[in-house]
């Protein structure tokens, strides 16, 4: 008898895990065990990816592995089973599941609408329902057979599943996918893995955190309550501080959504003293310096990202060349980070579908084999801690492994098995004989011409009689193979069924035949033809990668321009300093600043630039953006002091480069104002292509937004559950701070144990002057309310942003001190600026306040040498005065004006070459710097122009020739991004 | 010089009588003005750099080189010699006087319910007592096209003036045109309902234009019949249809612009001025050859994609310009009433992309007139028009410059005081600073 006849029947027989011996047996003897061996033979074994034995034997028992290796003893007791030069592979291992866990449904809607849930909603545990430390997989797991053939399908053997919600999400375990063992079999580790991710828990409404930047304090603060909490402090039993207590020695995996938001985790770990192992994005190629430094181990996703449907040439406007770059570059994604040598796993995650079209599409992108390999089993194996058990079919490991037809990564290469714990899963008949060629078949004094193809299992027939085609169907299975015919004559509805039995020659066989009227008679097939070699390629998606940008998108530099040493000639230079504008001047840069002002300067090697005509200024400054961000508001506490702008940078921002074309070098990117007391601020520098770290001002000082008014009381939304509704509650709410500030502070240096409150600490700061404020106002009645709170506390408020009203108190704010950084002529947008005027900006410089023109737009940040100049108009100021509102005077109130804000020696080179005027509208910048580079360049431009209209049309064409391949595509769509303003939620 | 004084003492006048909280308009013009030895932007593309200007019962009656004549200098002469005169620029497609604060809800009358309302009319609701109205005149924007938002027909349109105490007195032309929002052919994934948020076809955009088509048919068919029974949006179409109301299509991307000219060519429309045309560079061959003038979106924005030149708003209307089309500036658009002083600035900015500063005049003076249908009276100096113009100390269309002395409608010489000069002036004096000359 041959094997193939056996298979079914060893499907759960051959290699049974042993049964509990401690456990008592009712529906049967007990005395059954099978303790036979099963030994694979003639197989080509990857031992792991660099030991690979040809030929080779391997015998398991119990589920695991008992030997392997060219010629092992085979056992009396062995079932043996030919492989005939098959290849066997570890069967993989997928970090990153939720198999057999249902994620909670969200329930949808509005957080802000009506009545907001402000706290926690359970008792017992943490202040915050989005922090589950104590959710263990095992409590909602359930094996699912079908989710598991699924799996198994795709070759892994080994999952870590986990409950993907929430932003600590408590435990994951390790399973086994054996859908013949019980869940004592399956389950090999049921604390594997703590998990995380910055995605709020789906069981409660709680609405903080709203933001991302949120979510990153959130969890800083669980940190350091975890600490407290496990040195006794507490006086409340909290389950889940204890939990995350208890998971801190596994492995701690981070789930993320983009690439910025896998730098984010790494950055929360180590200021936590965590590596986080990060579930990726698959854009890691985009930034791979950044990747590489995080020294995380990544698993990452193949979800390929589909082409778009680029046939309506309207609608394929809408498509970004940075969604195109993606589409283009990300089956290249895994190479990159082999060639960077960055560790990673393969997660079948978001892209259960097409797991294994894409992990080939990887290796034609240049993955290299063995790495992939190693990828899907010895990687993930070892990241955790189970290197001798799984991913390995070394003597010990778990009998885990597939059989395919040849190498893995080849298209034409059938899975036959997977092996699961010595559990036999038969996808593919080894040994089915293939029927592919071309026969004769005589029935009944008629031949058929019938061509069969395609995999053996499934044929495919093409039947012609009379050189005319005929309908047909065929079957075939376990050795049986039915071909159904339909009359030659269409109009006639009868069928010929033909039935036979396939012997390991196939290239003759006969059997019954049934003809259309229920004669039976016999048939014969004789094969004239063998299949042609030539297998039904399947186009391959092979396109040119196009080379990374920075940012990759639009106008992003394929080499991010370098440090120049420059000198500027003849220009009419606004120094800001005593000797004012000056004509006819030299500027001296060199190494990133400002060696020289003045007449007739020798070069020194850098390169000149005429700018006989032209004006040089140095950088505009915005107090007020929220450009380059990813989040606004933290919106979920009427306080949010603990979270940070700089968490959010997103340098990928159109923005960043449109601003530099507008003469802008450095902003502040300022928290929202849904708060009375907000976020700490980011001061960047416009360095477009540079990561978020980089855009960073070094050493900023420290800045923190407050808010007043409108916004914080929530007068323009539909929220009426949060304190303070009116101007008088927000008083209070400072006072409030402030006062607990300061209590907190006397228990932290009575030597007292105390639990460190990261929002506390920061208002410390605060009420101790090392933060300064940058506060939202608009009317007189809360901008005097707030220096008088501050003076109360012996602080100073350092700036008024937006002060639409400041010129009804601007005696006040100077005698404070304070600045005031305001819209050039912005009003009548909402009720309380209704009394805002353009002259305030000279209003509050005359009455002796530092003076900033702000924009708190994307659009009117690129202009704001026209938002000065309105200062002129309105305001009869002088224009070089008026500069300084942009420059200088922003500089001040940032206290950055040490090294920017004016041209001075040993200032940063940010400098601006303006082809006119720089306050008339007819100005444009030629060419803005940054520290000595050349970030914006009118020629250079151009040249990115066309560089982006070549590469879209390149892109177009690859994808409308995907399309054409048959290849599945997607609608264009536009991701575009939200320019966001002060109450952006 | 020896007449100064004359013209002191009406503007003194003015000034005390502005403690209220709008100024008060302006009488008739009584007796000629002479403005003698500015540079004269005549809004047609000329300049006459040393000017006479004179103007009477509102009209302008001489408007010529002051070298090349020996004429009397009649009436109260200005001496405005270095400084520049410019007629008054006209904001099209404007809500001004329909919404007060943004955000108060009560004071917002710019969208009545409902799809398609010919009949309805802006000019009723124009709030000529507007203080946003009033900050206009400072920086030389004196008339407008107030118009209305929302549905697919926004209802129609009357051009003002902005220095009068009610709407009658306001009006220059009463309803002269009727608005449509042309659907859209894209929408945006509605987030809130669980769609990616990205941008899609609309897949309602045919059913749309069916239905703006549908009521054009039927309108003329109506008109056409003996009207039993009255239908006040159809009524409001006779005016379209004989040509008496110019249609205002408001209109974006390069799909919708194709489909707006087949729409005008079926329905045979006549006097269509697209408004907005984001895409219209990309087929400014077809709009050219179809006749139709184009009233630029705003031109201080963002482009809307990040793959296009960071100057594509700036530069637009010089690229529309360029092949033919006439061209004027629009201010629709995020805070727009407040916004709309800002109209000579976004002609300054166009400067500098192609066209000169005198072209870029026209898109805010004449071009705009003609467009309007408002050219026999206004948009440029020349005899016979409309007094409606204004002296700035510099170049008006660039801020650092912008700095008007004067301004006059119809020849009257309005107050150039506003809420916020006053408050300006109130505060300056509360602190004791030097006062704006």
């Amino acid at each position: 008898m041959r094997i193939k006849f056996l298979i079914c029947l060893l499907f759960s027989a051959v290699t049974g895990l042993q049964a509990q011996e401690y456990f008592p047996k009712n529906d049967a003897v007990k005395a059954q065990e099978n303790t036979n061996f099963t030994v694979l033979k003639n197989a080509n074994i990857y031992v792991d990816p660099s030991n690979v034995i040809q030929n080779g034997m391997l015998s398991m028992r119990n589920g695991k592995i008992t030997a392997v290796g060219k010629n092992i003893k085979i056992p009396a007791n062995a079932v043996v089973i030919d492989l005939k030069g098959k290849t066997v592979y570890p069967s993989f291992i997928d970090l990153y599941t939720s198999f057999g866990i249902k994620k909670p449904e969200s329930t949808g809607g509005s957080p802000y609408s009506g009545n907001p849930q402000y706290d926690a909603g359970r008792e017992g545990y943490y202040w915050n329902d989005h922090v589950r430390p104590e959710t263990s997989a095992l409590e909602s797991f359930t094996y699912n057979k079908e989710e598991a053939e699924k799996l198994r399908k795709l070759g892994f053997g080994v999952v870590n599943t986990h409950m993907p919600d929430g932003i600590i999400r408590g435990t994951g375990m390790l399973v086994a996918l054996n859908s013949e063992g019980t869940e004592g079999d399956r389950i090999l580790d049921e604390e594997s893995a703590q998990y995380f991710s910055f995605e709020k828990s789906a069981k409660s409404k709680q609405v903080y955190p709203s933001s991302k930047m949120g979510a990153m304090a959130l969890l800083r603060q669980a940190y350091l309550d975890a600490d407290w909490y496990a040195q006794g402090n507490a006086d409340n039993k909290d389950l889940a501080l204890e939990a995350f207590n208890e998971n801190k020695n596994l492995l701690q995996i981070f789930k993320t959504d983009n690439l910025l938001d896998e730098l984010r985790a790494d950055k929360v770990g180590d200021e936590v003293g965590v590596q986080y192992v990060i579930v990726g994005s698959g854009k890691e190629f985009e930034r791979l310096d950044a990747v590489k430094a995080t020294n995380a181990a990544f698993i990452v996703p193949l979800n390929f990202p589909e082409p778009f449907d680029m046939e309506d040439p309207y609608m394929a406007n809408y498509a970004t060349l940075g969604d195109m770059k993606e589409w283009n570059q990300a089956p290249a994604n895994l190479k990159m980070l082999t060639e960077k040598k960055v560790p990673y796993t393969i997660t079948s995650h978001d892209a259960e579908k097409n797991f294994r079209e894409n992990l080939l599409k990887a290796v034609e992108y240049g993955l290299d084999r063995k790495d992939a390999l190693a990828a899907l089993t010895t990687v993930p194996a070892k990241l955790i801690g189970q290197e001798n058990k799984l991913g390995t079919l070394k003597e010990g490991a778990w009998a885990n492994l597939i059989i395919t037809s040849g190498d893995f990564f080849d298209k034409e290469t059938t899975l036959y098995e997977n092996w699961v714990q010595g559990k036999r899963e038969i996808f593919e008949d080894i040994d089915l004989v293939s029927l592919n060629g071309t026969y004769d078949v005589n029935v009944a004094g008629n031949t058929y011409k019938i061509k069969i193809s395609g995999e053996p299992s499934k044929p495919k027939a093409e039947v012609k009689a009379n050189n005319s085609k005929i309908g047909s169907k065929v079957n075939y299975k376990n050795n049986w193979v039915n071909i159904l015919l339909s009359a030659p004559d269409t109009t006639i509805a009868e069928y010929t069924r033909l039935s036979a039995r396939i012997s390991d020659d196939a290239k003759n066989f006969s059997g019954k035949a049934i003809l259309g009227d229920g004669t039976q008679t016999t048939f014969t097939a004789t094969r004239t033809a063998e299949a042609s070699e030539k297998e039904e390629n399947k186009p391959a998606d092979l396109h040119e990668v196009l080379p990374v940008t920075f940012p990759n998108m639009a106008f992003g530099f394929q080499n991010i321009p370098k440090q120049q040493d420059i000198l500027f000639k003849n220009a009419t230079v606004w120094t800001n300093e005593d000797q004012g504008i000056v004509e006819n001047t030299d500027v001296l840069v060199r190494n990133g600043k400002i060696a020289e002002v003045g007449k007739n300067l020798s070069d020194r090697g850098a390169t000149v630039i005429d700018a006989t005509g032209k004006h040089l200024t140095t950088g505009i400054i915005d107090e007020h953006s929220h450009l380059a961000a990813s989040a606004v508001n933290e919106a979920g506490h009427n306080s949010s002091a603990e979270v940070q702008m700089e968490d959010v940078v997103d340098p990928d921002d159109i923005g960043v480069y449109r601003n530099l074309a507008g003469g802008v070098t450095t902003m502040q990117l300022l928290h929202g104002s849904a708060n009375p007391i907000g976020g700490q601020s980011a001061i960047l520098k416009m360095k477009w292509g540079a990561t978020p770290e980089e855009m960073i001002f070094d050493n900023s000082p420290k800045f923190i937004k407050f808010a007043l008014g409108e916004n914080v009381k929530q007068a323009n939304w539909d929220s009426n559950s949060r304190f303070p509704q009116t101007r008088m509650g927000v008083e209070q709410v400072f006072v409030d701070y402030f006062t607990r500030a300061r209590e907190y502070e006397e228990l932290k240096n009575s030597g007292k144990p105390y639990r460190k409150d990261i929002e506390m600490e920061t208002i410390l700061e605060v009420l101790d002057g090392e933060r300064y404020v940058t506060a939202h106002s608009y009317v007189q009645s809360e901008i005097n309310m707030l220096m008088k709170v501050a003076e109360q506390y012996g602080f100073n408020i350092n700036t008024f942003t937006h002060i639409l009203e400041g010129y009804k108190v601007a005696d006040k704010m100077a005698e404070h001190g304070v600045g005031g950084s305001t819209f050039s002529d912005w009003w009548a947008y909402k009720y309380e600026v209704k009394d805002a005027i353009p002259q305030n900006a000279v209003i509050m410089h005359n009455a002796g306040v530092t003076v900033a023109i702000n924009s708190d737009d994307a659009e009117m940040s690129r202009r704001l040498n026209q938002e000065a100049a309105k200062s002129v108009k309105y305001g009869d100021i002088s224009e070089e005065e008026a500069w300084k509102f942009v420059t200088l005077n922003p500089a001040k109130l940032l206290h950055i004006d040490d090294r920017v804000g004016s041209i001075r020696e040993g200032k940063d080179a940010d400098l601006v070459l303006w082809d006119a005027h720089p306050l008339s509208v007819y100005a444009k910048p030629e060419k803005t710097l940054i520290e000595g580079v050349v970030y914006f360049d009118l020629e250079r431009d151009q040249q990115l122009r066309k560089e982006v209209e070549k590469q879209r049309n390149l892109l177009t064409t690859q994808m409308l020739k995907a399309k054409n391949d048959g290849l599945k595509t997607q609608p264009v769509k536009e991701s575009k991004k939200e320019e966001m303003h002060c109450d952006t939620l | 010089m020896k007449n100064l004084k004359k013209y002191i003492l009406p503007v003194l006048l003015l000034l005390a009588g502005s403690a209220i909280a709008q100024q008060t308009p302006a009488p008739q013009q009584d007796g000629a003005i002479t403005i003698v030895g500015a540079t004269a932007h005549i809004g047609n593309g000329e300049v006459i750099e040393n000017s006479l200007i004179v103007f009477q019962n509102g009209k302008l009656t001489t408007v010529t080189d002051a070298n090349s004549t020996n004429q009397q200098y009649p009436g109260t002469i200005i001496d405005a010699k270095g400084k520049h005169v410019y007629p008054g620029f006209i904001s099209p497609n404007s809500t001004l006087g329909l919404v007060e604060i943004d955000a108060v809800v009560q004071s917002d009358d710019e969208d009545e319910l409902g799809e398609l309302l010919p009949h309805v009319r802006s000019l009723i609701a124009y709030n000529a007592e507007s203080q946003v109205v009033e900050s206009m005149r400072p920086n030389g924007v004196l008339v407008g096209q107030i118009t209305p938002r929302g549905g697919r027909i926004s209802g129609t349109s009357s051009i003002v003036h902005f220095d009068a105490w009610n709407w009658e007195d306001a009006v220059l032309k009463e309803d002269d045109g009727l608005h449509i929002n042309w659907p859209n052919s894209v929408r945006r994934g509605r987030w809130w309902a669980g769609e990616d948020p990205g941008i899609k076809p609309n897949d309602d955009y045919s059913k749309n234009l069916q239905e703006l088509s549908s009521f054009f048919v039927n309108a003329k068919a109506y008109l056409a019949g003996p009207q039993e029974k009255a239908n006040l949006p159809f009524q409001a179409m006779e005016e379209v249809f004989n040509g008496n109301k110019r249609i205002y299509i408001h209109a974006n991307s390069e799909k919708e612009l194709i489909d707006m000219l087949a729409f005008k060519k079926e329905h045979e429309l006549k006097n269509v001025v697209l408004v907005g045309g984001y895409d219209s560079y990309k087929i400014a061959d077809q709009i050219k050859a179809a006749n139709i003038p184009v009233l630029v979106g705003r031109v201080h924005e963002t482009p809307q994609m990040e793959d296009q030149d960071y100057d594509l708003p700036y530069k637009l209307a010089s690229l529309l310009n360029e092949q033919g089309i006439l061209v004027g500036l629009e201010t629709s658009g995020g805070m727009e009433r407040m916004n709309s002083r800002n109209l000579p600035f976004y002609a300054g900015t166009v400067t500098g992309y192609g066209v000169s500063k005198e072209e870029a005049l026209k898109m805010i003076t004449s071009n705009t007139a003609k467009i309007l249908g408002i050219d026999d009276s206004l948009g440029s100096l020349e005899t016979g028009k409309d007094a409606t113009l204004f002296i700035s100390d510099g170049d008006a269309l660039d801020m650092r410059t912008n700095k008007i002395s004067h301004a006059f409608i119809q020849g009257r010489e309005i107050s150039l005081e506003s809420h916020q000069t006053e408050l300006a002036k109130r505060y300056t004096k509360k602190y004791g600073q030097q006062e704006k000359k």
